[in-house]
């Protein structure tokens, strides 16, 4: 299933929506565009929603970590909300699971941000 | 009657799109050898990984290369066999992608999927001196294996 994103702003936080696989090719590219060019209009404090994400593979794993990465350099943020179970056990036997700030309830994860 | 083997070969090209048809292939054996749901997502992610991993790191993205994809169903175990057209590499030079300092790699997690949702892997050099990586899992107990009947059915048996 090929990867959608749309985002939208929740105060200060903008949150993207995910629906689809995050995999090699174009899941990951999107991912990497979306991310990148929200860091480019300064918008640093990003909440990935997963709901809708139920298959990761190793090169997805590798951007959200790039994402992660990214907007902590810029001086932001990257938080991810509601993991569904696959994507979950993925983190957790990869050790990301404690590396990622996870969340469940999206009025919960805005507010957590700085 | 004997046990079959069942053996299925295919050549791919080293692109992307490779990775999806490996995927695809390789899971409706597993579904037609009886594998759970569960199962199917570990042998595809699998898969996935070593096609991913002959593209990327054998192969270095070289369209005039190959990968080799090989499944054999014994009456216990399915085994993929994925081969490239590199140089070949020891998983002893593969770092730990759980150590503290490799974290937060971009890559590099490939090899760790695989071990950790087959039941056996391993790398060995292909004839051709590319890596080939093997892995298996094991064939899940027929329904209603108290019974002995056998066969790879995921079909419920009904009660008497």
């Amino acid at each position: 299933m090929v990867l959608h994103a749309t985002h939208r702003d929740s105060g200060r936080v903008t949150v993207i929506d995910f629906s689809g696989r995050i995999t090699l090719g174009e899941g990951s590219a999107l991912l990497r565009k979306t991310v990148r060019g929200l860091l480019e209009e300064k918008r640093n404090l990003l909440l990935l929603n997963l709901g809708d994400v139920d298959y990761i593979d190793s090169s997805g794993i590798g951007e959200l970590v790039s994402a992660y990465t990214a907007a902590k350099n810029q001086g932001g943020e990257m938080k991810l909300l509601n993991l569904t179970k696959k994507v979950k056990d993925l983190l957790q036997i990869t050790k990301l699971y404690t590396v990622f700030d996870v969340h469940s309830e999206e009025g919960a994860a805005v507010r957590s941000f700085r | 009657m004997a046990p079959e083997t069942t053996h299925l070969e295919v050549t791919l090209e080293t692109q992307v799109e490779s990775v999806n048809l490996a995927e695809e292939m390789c899971l409706r054996v597993a579904e037609s050898a009886g594998f759970g749901e569960d199962d199917c997502y570990r042998i595809g992610m699998s898969v996935r990984e070593g096609v991913i991993n002959a593209f990327h790191y054998g192969n270095q993205e070289r369209p005039e290369k190959k990968i080799h994809l090989a499944v054999d169903l014994t009456p216990d175990k399915m085994i993929i066999r994925v081969m490239d057209e590199g140089k070949g590499f020891s998983l002893a030079d593969v770092p730990d992608p759980l150590a503290e300092e490799n974290l937060l790699s971009t890559s590099g997690r490939g090899i760790f999927l695989m071990r950790a949702f087959m039941d056996e892997f391993d790398v060995i050099t292909a004839p051709s001196g590319g890596a080939e990586i093997v892995m298996s899992k094991r064939l899940p107990p027929p329904a209603g294996a108290s019974g002995g009947s056998g066969g790879w059915s995921a079909a419920p048996q009904e009660r008497a």
